[in-house]
């Protein structure tokens, strides 16, 4: 779990281009949206394509995003529950 | 009555050192066969927020955007209009959509990618950046993008659709375009010195990319460089219809040869399509003071644009720097100056300027 959060981390800023954030900045539970890391709506669309390709996940409700998106952390877990690669 | 049209500021990121606003104090010698601009350090100018999505091109336009607007002292909500135009967008993110399209078998698009590689993102973004709701419009087509641009500001200035208009020109380096254009041979071989490039006598172009803005207004303000007399484009001319056709363009502004003060030319040292420069600079202009720009802009779509920077610096601050003087003949008093640019026999223009 703890390497798949840290990938997470990295696959984040790289995908993003939050070229001024370090891995070790990000704490497993810091909101990603609003006042953590300040992503967006286009983001999130960025990292639900991510799902898609690097984990074979599909989300068919987008409004599932909002759970699963809230943090490092529960990204990680639902990766782990739904992985197909 | 038509408007007058003013040239009320200028905004430029070059392969010069000219996000500054200073006129090549000290010019940057390159040795290549693509140079890229001097580029400022963009998180003066965008919050880290925005800047992360933002291409090369983008980046590049909003910093002379930004500049050009804080020249003309114009506040955001003043702006009636933004106009752009571009040989090829953003060409870098462009390449990378088509290339996620291949890898992936059509599958795993982003969105960045996907709006950053149409054309007209860089006046979008720029709209989206001030909040400005006016005409938004971008001009893709080739050399003349940049006229084409100008053209349009200038007829909705002077028919008073418009009062105030930002104008610009953009085009970004990058790999794989250089690539093809390595293949087809429109870049030269062999790396050429700056000062040296009309000496070259080879085919092709140094190619570079850049990115110039300019607030244009029916009021002349303060800060004003020149004011925009006329500008006429050409999509195709032969050698010998060049002469004729500036004749006939001076001529409907009761001008003459002798009477533009400078002309200032698009020559790239490129061997095989430089000829149509010399038919006016060994012809009726021989006795006119010239000036070049390309080897200190290299060449893009849209490096006339450095062209019209270059004329406009000039007519305000009164000096031809040595660098870009083409001849051996003065102007005693640079009032009035003509810019003639063709990209490989193609697209040409003519851009008329006065001081004001």
């Amino acid at each position: 779990m703890s390497e798949l959060k840290q990938e997470l981390k990295e696959k984040i800023i790289e995908q993003l281009n939050l070229e001024d954030v370090a891995v070790d900045e990000i704490q497993d539970n810091d909101p990603l949206f609003g006042e953590g890391l300040g992503l967006d709506s286009i983001d999130a669309l960025e990292l639900i394509v991510m799902l898609d390709k690097d984990y074979g996940i599909k989300l068919a409700d987008p409004k599932e995003g909002r759970k699963i998106f809230e943090s490092v952390q529960t990204m990680a877990k639902y990766i782990e529950e739904n992985r197909s690669r | 009555m038509k408007q007058s049209v003013y040239i009320n500021s200028v905004g430029s990121v070059s392969a010069q050192k000219t996000f500054d606003n200073s006129f090549l104090d000290d010019v940057v010698l390159h040795n290549d066969t693509v140079i890229n601009v001097i580029a400022p350090n963009y998180k003066e100018y965008i919050p880290p927020a925005a800047a992360r999505r933002m291409a090369k091109g983008i980046k590049m336009s909003t910093v002379s955007a930004k500049n050009a607007m804080q020249e003309a002292e114009v506040a955001e909500d003043e702006i009636d209009a933004i106009i752009v135009g571009t040989g090829l967008g953003c060409i870098g993110d462009s390449e990378k959509f088509v290339s996620d399209i291949i890898d992936n078998n059509e599958q795993f698009l982003t969105p960045t990618r996907f709006i950053q590689s149409s054309h007209n993102t860089v006046a979008g973004q720029i709209a989206l950046g001030i909040g400005c709701k006016g005409h938004n419009f971008t001009y893709v087509h080739s050399a003349i993008s940049f006229e084409s641009a100008v053209l349009d500001a200038k007829m909705q200035i002077e028919e008073n659709e418009a009062k105030t208009i930002l104008v610009g020109g953009v085009d970004e380096l990058v790999d794989h375009h250089i690539s093809t254009h390595r293949l087809i041979g429109h870049i030269k071989k062999e790396a050429v010195e700056t000062m040296s490039i009309l000496k070259s006598g080879t085919s092709g172009a140094v190619f570079s990319e850049g990115a110039h803005f300019f607030v244009l207004s029916n009021e002349k303000k303060s800060s004003c460089y020149s004011e925009l007399v006329a500008l006429k484009t050409f999509n195709v001319l032969s050698e010998s219809q060049v002469s004729d056709e500036t004749s006939n363009f001076l001529m409907e502004q009761g001008l003459t040869e002798e009477s533009v003060d400078l002309i200032i030319m698009g020559n790239n040292g490129d061997n095989d399509f430089d000829s149509y420069y010399d038919s006016l600079s060994k012809g009726a202009f021989k006795n006119v003071a010239q000036a070049y720009f390309k080897h200190l802009s290299g060449e893009f779509d849209t490096a006339s644009g450095f062209g019209f920077w270059l004329a406009n610096m000039i007519l305000k601050q009164g000096k031809v720097p040595a660098s870009v003087q083409l001849n051996e003949k003065r102007a005693e008093s640079v009032q009035t100056i003509l810019i003639y640019n063709q990209y490989r026999g193609e697209n040409h223009s003519l851009t008329l300027l006065k001081k004001c």
